[in-house]
């Protein structure tokens, strides 16, 4: 009875949170305005990627800066797609503004949105699988693999308002109101609520994904290397294969986000791909908490509601305000705001043991009862031989 | 797997002619070395003998100026990657205690049994066979009532057993040990000897000590190592006799 109620707890304290999340976004449309409706969407985009990067910082320890990077492909994939659809039978507008008389043979499969999505989906996985091979053959590790990420970012984001006709430049990919998903306009509320659903289900398939994975073996061979990486090659393991998977995935469902993005916001440019977003990207999952998941998405929306808050109420200064926090934070809660939480808890919880409920549980907390030597006798090996245990 | 044939002797470990050297010091001068299947083997030596540089040869960490080393019959060291060494058979405990602080005991163990297995089955649960193994293990170790408890808050001597732990759920043929019993109290230091003993019928041992206590006690057949090349090798007993022995380690104690 009493280990019922107990792994009831459990289960409730594990999905209580994100149970609470789902109503609420699963109620959000019939309370938000439809302004204030797409702002989440876009939101719960964000949260998405950050699901990723804790995945592969958090608990891999690998800090990227190639997030955004991911984001932006996935955006761009589907953006195409939109693009076509909106143009009709014409090529899209900035190509015909710079002098292109055809489609480019590479836009031309993205007429397809089966492609569209598969392309968008399976080339920043790829990219991001090839790279993080490479890298973590060579044993590329901690501040060296974050500046290259970020260096591919850079370029990338560079390169992309380079080619102007292939892209769409500075502007990126935009005008996009005349496409039509499964019959509705794009800009219809229909569309607008379908893809906001969409967005809210596939944050919480991430979710459950990443718990999936990182309460199995794979994750705790995960955390395993971001403590001691030698150690684990030394038990038999190659580090390579596993960071290669990991970052792919993170990759992967960056592109994912990038993807919900475009439809919910309208537009797709090198800023919102390059190395600032990046790195903001990075101060959300810091600030809700590394390798808690659940920490990744509040930080995601508190940063971004936050930002937005500040920007609509102190249009000058904004700025400064997120600048405090994310210092603030940083010197108050090195460990996000749920890292926090948890550890109060588990003090309050050990006091709580300590005064109130097993005097002698106490005891067991205090680091030096764990000096006394177990009374365990070790069964020789005739004994486990009868035992039928080999 | 883990039950060696006595009858017929092979060797499970040759170091032929090794030569390390750092900067024209010889960590190991021309070393031969080797260990038959099913020993238990300590290796001693006064500082700077070159016992750890025989074991970072032995897993391939360091690689020999000359010489070759030979794991199970046909396996050339030299040619191995760390973890396909380890997924042959041939493990290593370094000497500083490196269980993962994080998990608990019991996920340390659960974390090294599948590594022969292709990454993406790290997704599924453990077979029963691999449980049972744990279980096993923990007895053997004695940590079966601290299986919930955070690696990281473990006493010192309490982490190397789990790490040896760690080793054994993945049956190697050769196990290696550096210092084990290095900080231990007597008390853990001879349980950690009994725990060599009963591992030794499974697998072949090499024990690197420091700690002579330790090695009388527990130690049949010892080699001795003196600047990087073998002094004597033989019964604990007669090794302890040994003039050139003697000589060594009280020569140093009071250099």
């Amino acid at each position: 009875m009493k280990a019922k109620e107990k792994l009831s707890f459990a289960l409730l304290r594990h999905w209580g949170p994100v149970l609470l999340l789902a109503v609420i976004f699963l109620l959000a449309p019939q309370v938000l305005t439809e302004f204030r409706l797409s702002q989440l969407g876009k939101f719960l985009t964000f949260a998405i990627v950050a699901v990723g990067l804790d995945l592969i910082w958090g608990y891999g320890g690998m800090l990227s800066l190639g997030q955004g990077l991911f984001f932006g492909l996935g955006a761009y994939g589907f953006a195409m797609y939109l693009k076509l659809q909106a143009s009709g039978d014409k090529i899209p507008d900035f190509m015909f503004w710079s002098g292109l008389k055809s489609l480019p043979w590479f836009w031309q499969p993205f007429q397809t949105p089966l492609f569209a999505i598969v392309a968008a989906l399976i080339i920043p996985a790829l990219l991001a699988g090839v790279l993080g091979y490479f890298l973590f053959r060579s044993r590329v590790q901690g501040v060296y693999f974050s500046i290259i990420t970020q260096a591919l970012t850079l370029l990338t984001s560079i390169w992309f308002i380079g080619q102007q006709a292939y892209t769409g430049g500075t502007n990126g990919i935009t005008n996009l109101g005349s496409a039509k998903v499964f019959g509705y306009s794009l800009l219809s509320s229909q569309a607008q609520h379908g893809f906001y659903y969409l967005t809210a289900f596939c944050l919480l398939g991430v979710y459950i994904l990443g718990r999936w994975l990182t309460s199995s073996r794979f994750g705790r061979l995960l955390v395993a290397l971001r403590d001691d990486e030698s150690r684990v090659r030394f038990l038999g393991y190659d580090p390579v294969v596993i960071k290669t998977l990991v970052f792919a995935l993170s990759a992967m469902i960056a592109a994912l986000a990038g993807m919900l993005f475009v439809p919910q916001v309208g537009i797709i440019s090198p800023s919102s791909m390059g190395v600032v977003p990046s790195i903001e990207m990075v101060v959300w999952v810091a600030l809700g908490g590394r390798s808690t998941l659940l920490g990744a998405i509040l930080g995601a929306l508190a940063v971004n509601y936050g930002k937005s808050f500040f920007s609509e109420s102190y249009p000058d200064i904004w700025q400064t305000f997120l600048g405090l926090l994310f210092i603030g934070s940083v010197l108050f809660f090195p460990t996000g705001v749920l890292g926090a939480l948890k550890s109060a808890t588990a003090r309050l919880r050990t006091l709580a043991a300590f005064w109130v409920v097993r005097p002698g549980l106490a005891e067991s907390h205090k680091p030096r009862a764990t000096h006394a030597l177990p009374e365990v006798v070790l069964p020789t090996m005739s004994q486990r031989v009868e035992g039928g245990s080999s | 797997m883990n039950v060696q044939t006595h009858n017929r002797p092979e060797k499970i470990l040759d170091v032929q002619n090794v030569t390390v050297s750092f900067d024209g010091f010889k960590a190991l001068d021309g070393l031969d070395f080797s260990i038959q299947k099913g020993e238990l083997r300590f290796v001693i030596g006064p500082n700077g003998a070159g016992k750890t540089t025989l074991l970072d040869v032995a897993t391939g960490k360091t690689r020999p100026a000359s010489g070759k080393v030979i794991f199970n019959g046909g396996v050339d060291v030299a040619h191995e990657m760390e973890h396909t060494l380890v997924r042959k058979g041939l493990s290593r405990k370094f000497q500083t205690p490196s269980v993962f602080g994080s998990l608990s005991v019991y996920e340390n163990l659960e974390a090294t049994v599948g590594f022969n297995d292709p990454t993406l089955s790290l997704l599924r649960g453990l077979t029963r066979e691999e449980e049972a193994l744990i279980h096993d293990t923990l007895a053997l170790i004695g940590l079966m009532d601290r299986m919930q408890v955070k690696a990281g808050i473990l006493a010192h001597g309490e982490k190397q057993w789990l790490e040896i732990g760690m080793l054994l759920v993945q049956k190697p043929s050769l196990l290696l040990l550096d210092e084990p019993v290095a900080g231990m109290t007597r008390q853990e230091r001879n349980r950690t000897g009994e725990l060599l003993q009963s591992i030794a019928h499974r697998c072949s041992v090499v024990v690197v000590e420091h700690d002579m206590e330790f090695v009388r006690n527990f130690a049949k057949t010892v080699t001795v190592l003196h600047l990087g090349q073998m002094l004597c090798e033989g019964a604990v007993e007669d090794v302890q006799r040994d003039e050139r022995v003697v000589k060594v380690y009280l020569g140093r104690a009071h250099a």
